[in-house]
């Protein structure tokens, strides 16, 4: 009687392509195969994107180096080409918008988060989230067809009657230039300020209200000398955040600048920012020079806006862990 | 009551009621911004508005049509590029991440999302217009989707993040794999909320106009096909309100008052949404 | 418990049709695309846009399937983006230096169209007459040395017009312009001092004024800008009733730019048209020729690769020369003169 080979032993390991293949029957691991790869599409976008504006301003780059930052010719059929007078226009745009936007938003914030009923508090952010979430263009026809006559005709007149002996009110008053541009950017941006300090305002624990109540301080005390400097670092952060914003804006901005690549002194004075530039002048530029310099600036603003972007998301993010650290509800 | 004490309850009456008006200000802002639409642009939309084409420089009766198809053709295109990336890359950093892959790919979604839309229209002329050799939809398409995606990824990675374990566990406890789970249960738990994020994306991009100028163009008639240049309705807005003719002017009103419609109707719908789907949970 | 999905229904399924919808209007979308319809696209200049575009939508309605897009973007637009074969071919009021030309990399031709006029405008409020506009005004308007309108330069050449005192607000563009360097090359004609510092150009260092984008952008701000003077063709002032003015010639004369006065100008140019049909007739002789005239050209690649696209141009060309000028002095610009169409018509057989 010959041995049955009944058993043969234990199965033999299974081969590494044989488990690849059975895990993968699995769904699981394509399922994270294919979320992966559209996530990492991302990173590759992004890094294209920083790489695309590299070398395309390479030729404006090696040819004019740091100079190009400080340089106010922009000559195109001479080839000299110079970014100072948009990033002036550009920086000086924001800081109007800012002192305009700043305490207007700052101020609603308080209300929003200290007084108002949280019912209020709630519909009051939805509408301004729909301020935020109009079209720049449309701004930008408001500005044309109603800011700028009221600028031209009433307001600047005013303020060059009232405050003419300061360097910034002088000029004639063309109702197109940086304060109007300013003012657009201002109400364009006081959204932002709004929604954002609101929050970080709402994460400050509402022990230190009480407490700083307890003492006998009036609401409004306990606002700015408690709430709002606990909550100092977030509330420049969206200060910051909004910078970002106003910085990148242009149609609005474009319409109602003047289109002037120089820099003045005076408010009036019409001027050009770096997205106005690039907006009005990219599709006529011909490949070479001209194109690169225009990328160049592009690559200007978005270093401009990666930096300012960074240092709010700090802020913002070490106020609100602060906040969440020490109870509220 | 000593003065310093009736001094200080003034200054708190008189900074809180500042507070107020400031709050004010800024809501009254709104209305004014759609009053005006309204008065400036309710007159000139009638029927042939939408759908005439535009008619030769200086002439009346022309139309919005092709500008608001050609809006449509970019939506569709920059939602095929948008969702899907938006929604995976959300489900990945949800479900899939390891902190470090999760924090390379907050960041550059973050960054993405800081960057200029002018800056994104450059990306798009030399990644999409240069290589075709034309200006074209597409290219347009492209740009928007690129603004989309990390709009998506935000609001619906927090959504699906507020999809309870309980869920979760409760499909895999009765051996579903977790693709299975995420498929079946997750996303439809979240999908309310997905939905939201989504309209409100595109209510974002639709009212774009830089990245589009030098990427769509622009275009007299209908547009043809997806590689061929597109009107869009705020580049059209654009052009019109910038030019000398009055009945341009008043079309470019007209056109302004239906952009702001649509914004404003896709954000209170995707609010009733939200607070529908807030209360079924209760 | 399980949740109400709100959606109703089986959300794979649901999803799986989603998806189903979005390929199918994708697909459609491309499919919209009809064969035998030929879209073209071209760009340039604003000083014809009025004309180009009815000519378009004219040659449009007489055939259906050829759509030519033309998008009013400046003529730099339109050399630029020809140069970088983006569009189809190009309009421009300046033409191709052989710089730019040799740039290129390939063959372009220009076809003159139309004859046209940058007529000074302006928005004084109380001033609805014509102001005459001697050389020297406007030299020092648009250098910035005149800076009100009740200057003695204005003032002497307009007795009777009473010129408030005022600040002048110029407007100029601000892309790259053919209407500018029409303006310039004139400017730079009639004063040594604008030689020097600004020159001619279609993007000029100006020394003064605002910028508008287009001949749309500088009509539309005069229009809304008391006290204002922007350079437009002659069509955008007249169709918006905004003023112009006269302007001192060559020979000492003030003229209104007219179907005639530019006809005048481009005269003497007409008789001795070179091959290639770049000309300027700024500040041209003649009693009654208005000093800013110009052709305004149609740039076209010698050689086109899609036959359709090529065919069509060419039938187009033709048909401008013959029926296309006809609807030429209904909108105020010039004819051209008998003998250029002639030798046009003989230029397009070089488009291959």
């Amino acid at each position: 009687m010959g041995t049955i080979a009944t058993t043969t032993g234990p199965a033999p390991a299974p081969s590494r392509v044989q488990v690849l293949l059975r895990r993968m029957r699995d769904g699981d691991e394509i399922a994270h195969l294919i979320t992966l790869i559209f996530a990492a599409s991302i990173l590759v976008v992004t890094a294209a994107l920083v790489y695309e504006l590299w070398i395309h301003s390479a030729e404006t780059r090696s040819q004019f180096g740091w100079k190009f930052l400080f340089t106010s010719t922009w000559d195109p059929i001479n080839g000299i080409f110079g970014a100072w007078p948009y990033i002036y226009g550009t920086l000086v745009t924001t800081a109007v918008a800012l002192v305009i936007a700043v305490p207007l938003g700052l101020g609603a914030a308080i209300f929003l988060s200290e007084l108002a009923p949280p019912k209020i508090s709630s519909s009051l952010s939805f509408v301004i989230d729909l301020l935020a979430a109009v079209p720049s263009v449309i701004y930008g026809v408001l500005a044309v067809f109603l800011l700028e006559p009221l600028m031209r005709s009433t307001i600047q007149p005013f303020l060059k009657h009232t405050l003419g002996f300061l360097p910034i009110f002088t000029g004639p008053a063309y109702g197109f230039g940086y304060l109007t541009a300013g003012i657009v950017l201002a109400i364009m941006t006081v959204p932002f300020i709004i929604s954002v300090s609101r929050e970080v305002l709402l994460a400050v624990p509402q022990d230190m209200r009480e407490a700083s109540l307890g003492l006998g301080a009036t609401r409004w005390e306990t606002t700015y000398k408690v709430v709002v400097v606990y909550a100092r670092t977030g509330i420049l952060g969206s200060i910051f955040l909004s910078m970002a914003r106003a910085l990148g804006e242009t149609m609005a901005v474009t319409m109602v600048i003047g289109n002037v690549p120089k820099v003045s002194a005076s408010l009036f004075a019409p001027g050009y920012s770096i997205a106005a530039v690039i907006a009005n002048e990219f599709a006529e530029a011909s490949a070479g020079l001209h194109l690169s310099a225009l990328i160049e600036l592009g690559l200007v603003l978005f270093f401009l806006t990666f930096i300012l972007n960074g240092i709010a998301r700090v802020m913002i993010v070490a106020t609100s862990r602060r906040g969440a650290g020490a109870s509220r509800q | 009551m000593s003065l310093r004490m009736i001094w200080r309850k003034t200054v708190n009456v008189i900074m809180l009621s500042l507070t107020g008006l400031c709050a004010l200000v800024t809501v009254s802002a709104l209305f004014l911004i759609l009053g005006c639409l309204a008065w400036k642009g309710a007159s000139s939309i009638h029927w042939s508005f939408f759908t005439n084409l535009p008619a030769p420089v200086g002439e009346t009766g022309g139309g919005i049509a092709n500008a608001i198809v050609g809006t449509g053709k970019l939506l569709m295109l920059a939602a095929l590029v948008g969702i899907p990336v938006g929604l995976l890359g959300a489900v990945y950093l949800a479900e899939f991440a390891s902190s470090t892959s999760a924090f390379f790919v907050r960041y550059a979604t973050d960054l993405l999302n800081g960057v200029p839309s002018i800056v994104i229209g450059i990306f798009a002329y030399t990644v999409v217009v240069i290589p075709m050799h034309h200006f074209s939809a597409l290219a347009g398409g492209f740009a928007l989707g690129v603004m989309m995606v990390p709009i998506i990824l935000r609001s619906c990675e927090e959504f699906l993040r507020n999809v309870p374990r309980s869920l979760r566990e409760g499909a895999m406890a009765v051996g579903a794999s977790k693709w299975k789970t995420i498929a079946t249960v997750v996303i439809p738990a979240a999908s309310s909320g997905i939905l939201t994020a989504i309209l409100l994306s595109l209510a974002r991009v639709a009212g774009e106009t830089a990245p589009l100028v030098f990427t769509a163009f622009g275009n007299q008639f209908w547009p043809h096909g997806l590689n061929q240049p597109t009107a869009a309705l705020p580049v059209v807005i654009y052009n019109y309100a910038l030019s000398p003719y009055d009945d341009w002017h008043r079309q470019a009103w007209a056109a302004g008052l239906v952009l702001i419609l649509l914004v404003v109707v896709t954000n209170l719908l995707t609010r009733l949404l939200l607070q529908r789907q807030a209360m079924a949970r209760r | 418990m399980r949740q109400e999905c709100p959606c109703g229904g089986n959300p794979k399924t649901m999803r799986k049709s989603l998806l189903a919808l979005v390929l199918c209007l994708g697909l459609a979308g491309a499919m919209l695309a009809q064969s035998g319809s030929v879209q073209i696209n071209a760009g340039g200049a604003t000083f014809p846009t009025p004309m180009y575009t009815k000519w378009f939508s004219e040659y449009n309605k007489m055939h259906p399937n050829i759509q030519i897009n033309y998008q009013s973007q400046g003529s730099g637009f339109g050399k630029a983006q020809l140069a970088a074969k983006s569009i189809d071919f190009g309009a421009s009021d300046v033409p191709m230096t052989d710089d730019e030309l040799s740039k290129a990399g390939f063959k372009i031709l220009h076809f003159p169209t139309i004859m046209g006029a940058d007529v000074p405008c302006y928005n004084i409020p109380g001033v609805t007459g014509t102001l005459n506009f001697t050389q020297k005004a406007l030299a020092g308007i648009f250098l910035g040395t005149i800076t009100k309108w009740n200057d003695p330069e204005l003032a002497k050449a307009n007795a009777g017009v009473k010129l408030p005192a005022e600040d002048i607000i110029v407007v100029h563009r601000s892309d790259g312009s053919g209407t500018t360097f029409i303006w310039t090359d004139f400017l730079s004609k009639i004063s040594p001092e604008w030689k020097s510092k600004v020159g001619a150009g279609a993007s000029p260092n100006w020394p003064v004024g605002l910028g508008g984008k287009g001949n749309e952008g500088v009509t539309g701000t005069v229009k809304q800008t008391p006290n204002s003077i922007g350079y437009v063709e002659l069509i955008y002032a007249v169709q918006n009733n905004i003023p112009y003015g006269n302007v001192q010639n060559a020979d000492g004369q003030f003229v209104k730019a007219s179907l005639t006065s530019v006809s005048e100008a481009a005269a003497g140019a007409a008789k001795d048209m070179p091959d290639d049909f770049r000309v300027s007739i700024t500040n041209a002789p003649g009693k009654g020729s208005y000093p800013v005239s110009s052709f305004t050209w149609l740039l076209i690649p010698a050689q086109i690769q899609d036959a359709n696209k090529r065919e069509a141009i060419k039938a187009f060309l033709k048909w401008m020369l013959v029926d296309g000028q006809k609807d030429v002095e209904a909108l105020t610009y010039a004819k051209l003169p008998s003998n250029v169409v002639a030798k046009e018509t003989k230029a397009i057989a070089l488009v291959q």
